[in-house]
């Protein structure tokens, strides 16, 4: 069993601080949920776990298997083994779909120290794109060029399911997909689970919840975690909105 | 082995920068003079009528002004650069030929490797002549002629005379009157009515001599119908003083024929690299420049198309890469001669660490012709704040029944693309390479597999030490 720790951890954009101390602890095998308001900071934390640079640790730890992941550049995270599904996946024109994740799935076999063969390469993706009902065609085209925002998500998946990290973080996959996309890479995320694998996801809605199950709930409300609990704190997100949590956290 | 130590300091990963013990049979006296043109003509045994036509582009280098226009060229010293450097005594055959020093040279550069693989004919130039040439047997017999072209002005003087000079005339620009006074080496290509050469011909270009100016001159005439691919390579020694490759290319394509011409440019950052290029293709010929340029100081150069006949067709797709103290002044000129012709223009280029990269083009069709069609895009990459990029195209257009596009987008390698490929274990230098080498790539398509790997490999190695 592994771990991924949050401890204290604050941080900033552009002198602004964001993150007021969130604490939070996943282990493999489990699933967690993040709700929250919009600007309370979700997309925040799961952007500075992968290490984005426009963000400023200010204080607190990340441990991953017991090593602080804050001191590691992105790639090193990567292979440390977390993977995060983006909000808004870039488009990278020029870089195939299939030499983009042969390039990244060899770095995470090298990692692992795993054999790593072409031939069982393609299978493995092959058999996933399958898995997530897309074309296959996808393999030679450009990653995410001209991608609708569905394609784009599964994208995601395909690539979760590819590099199998031990730790996920979902940054509103669910957002703007329809049912049947929903479906699909709810799929995709319930495959991986397991005893090797803990997830995050954030999200706004109990829609994808319903589908991927969550052990635990947690909102994050002015940049800290106010409360956890179980699947419970969805339905009472539901009822009573966002206001709910402000009139009992706000102050 | 290496006679000269490689002291240029922005040119780290320049693998060819090797040069090796001088092995000339003749070397002129340094500068330029009527004596030095007289004496390239004679050492060459030529007639008399080139001679009389080197002289009179020597009269008009000498009277004609530096271009005002592109890069910076006041720093070249025409009297500090050797114009004619003769290395062996006779051109071969087989590579096993040639002294040491050169055939070492050309292992290194792995083209009697490549010859081998997926070469139909090669001709290797070292200093001023080629000193090895071969062909496909079956391809000689279908009467391909492919030689350097003092071969072609002894053994085929009605087809060099009947062309010659006439894409390209001596007194069209200062660089090619230089270029056709002191010519050496290049090749010379016929292709007969109808045939097809179904696998690439290559020449390959190498500089060995320091303060040295090359002047290859290369004629392609593609007769009915026929196809050829020709592929150059170039590269040079890292010498602290500046070299100079002066060029002319002239390319005739017969009607119905194509030709396509591929450059991968990677001289040392010691070159300055000044070519003209042109082609007339005449009723429903084809022609297509795939013009790399990742090497040299300064490089200025445009290939042309000239749309002679109804049908004709041009296209031009540039790739540059401009690093630090690199200027690549580079672009197209397609001219709309005849009614029903098209052209198409893809030019992408990259700059980083001060490196500046100019897009020149010009589209022209004259008055009264019909169904004009052209399609110009260029793409500029920036990889950090001080590269620079520039854009003058220019359109001359004189009818109205004329389908015009153009579109010109400059973009940095942006933080999220970096973010989301290192996300996945890519290291930031090789997230970078992948970026540029997929900003490139629907051009790289365009080359031969094995060059597309070369180019792509080079992008990477410009690409070293990227990451501040």
């Amino acid at each position: 069993m592994k771990s991924l720790i949050i401890e204290g951890l604050k941080a900033e954009i552009e002198g602004k601080p964001i993150l007021h101390g969130v604490d939070l602890e996943i282990k493999t095998g489990e699933f967690h949920a993040l709700m929250g308001p919009n600007g309370h900071g979700k997309s925040t934390l799961a952007n500075i776990l992968m290490g984005h640079p426009k963000y400023t640790v200010t204080g607190g730890s990340v441990k991953l298997d017991g090593v602080n992941i804050l001191e590691l550049d992105v790639p090193d995270r990567a292979k440390a083994g977390l993977f995060l599904a983006f909000q808004y996946p870039v488009e990278i024109p020029g870089v195939t779909v299939g030499k983009f994740l042969k390039r990244a799935t060899e770095i995470q076999a090298a990692a692992r120290k795993q054999p790593f063969t072409v031939s069982q390469f393609l299978k493995t993706v092959r058999e996933d794109m399958t898995f997530l009902e897309m074309d296959q065609g996808f393999i030679n085209r450009y990653l995410n060029e001209g991608f609708s925002g569905g394609e784009k998500k599964r994208m995601e998946i395909l690539q979760l399911l590819t590099l199998k990290p031990n730790f996920a973080l979902f940054d509103e996959t669910d957002s703007g997909l329809d049912i049947d996309a929903l479906k699909v890479v709810s799929k995709g995320i319930n495959r991986l689970k397991g005893p090797e694998f803990g997830g995050l996801i954030i999200t706004h809605y109990q829609r994808i919840l319903n589908y991927v199950n969550p052990d635990k709930v947690h909102i994050l409300y002015k940049g800290k975690i106010v409360t956890s609990g179980g699947t419970e704190l969805v339905h009472q997100l539901e009822e009573k909105g966002y206001d709910w949590v402000k009139d009992q956290f706000g102050a | 082995m290496s006679s000269e130590p490689a002291l240029n300091d922005f040119a780290v990963d320049y693998k060819y920068g090797f040069s090796m013990p001088e092995t000339g049979v003749i070397k002129a006296e340094k500068g330029l003079s009527e004596q030095v043109v007289r004496q390239i003509s004679a050492a060459k045994g030529e007639p008399k009528w080139m001679l009389e036509y080197r002289l009179r582009a020597y009269e008009t280098f000498r009277k004609l002004p530096m271009p005002h226009w592109g890069a910076y060229l006041s720093d070249i010293d025409f009297d500090d650069i050797y114009y004619y450097v003769k290395p062996t005594e006779e051109q071969t055959t087989s590579w096993e030929d040639l002294p040491d020093e050169i055939r070492t040279t050309y292992d290194r550069l792995g083209i009697p490797e490549a010859e081998k693989k997926f070469l139909a004919g090669v001709g290797a130039q070292y200093d001023s002549e080629v000193v090895y040439h071969n062909i496909r047997k079956d391809l000689e017999q279908k009467g391909v002629l492919f030689s350097d072209p003092e071969s072609a002005v002894r053994e085929h003087p009605e087809i060099v005379k009947k062309y010659f000079g006439t894409v390209i005339p001596y007194n069209d620009n200062k660089f090619a009157a230089l270029n056709t006074a002191v010519w050496s080496g290049g090749s010379f290509i016929y292709v007969p009515p109808g045939v097809k050469v179904d696998i690439p011909l290559q020449a390959y270009f190498r500089v060995n001599t320091k303060s040295f100016g090359q002047f290859e001159r290369t004629l392609i005439i593609v007769d009915e119908g026929a196809f050829v691919h020709y592929i150059e390579g170039c590269t040079a020694p890292t010498f602290t003083k500046d070299s100079l490759h002066s060029a002319v290319v002239e390319i005739v394509a017969l009607p119905g024929a194509r030709v396509r011409y591929s450059t991968v440019q990677n001289w040392s950052n010691n070159m300055y690299n000044l070519v003209t290029k042109r082609a007339f293709a005449y009723e429903n010929a084809t022609m297509e420049w795939v013009d790399g340029n990742i090497g040299s100081k300064v490089t200025m150069k445009y290939p042309a198309v000239f749309l002679m006949g109804e049908g004709a067709h041009g296209e031009v797709l540039s790739i540059a890469f401009a690093n630090k103290g690199q200027e690549q002044d580079t672009g197209a000129k397609i001219l709309h001669f005849a009614s029903n012709t098209s052209s198409v223009v893809t030019a992408k280029s990259i700059s980083r660490s001060g490196g500046v990269s100019s897009y020149r083009g010009l589209i022209k069709a004259g008055p009264g012709l019909k169904n004009i069609r052209s399609k110009v895009e260029c793409d500029a990459l920036l990889l950090d704040e001080t590269a620079k990029t520039n854009t003058y195209p220019v359109m001359d257009i004189q009818t109205d029944d004329v389908s015009m596009e153009h579109e010109a987008k400059v973009s940095k390698i942006s933080e999220d693309q970096l973010l989301y490929l290192m996300s996945r274990g890519i290291s930031e230098e090789e997230a970078g390479s992948m970026i540029v080498n997929g900003f490139i790539d629907p051009l790289v398509k365009q080359l031969p597999m094995e060059y597309a790997i070369e180019l792509n490999r080079l992008i990477e190695l410009e690409m070293e030490g990227s990451v501040g």
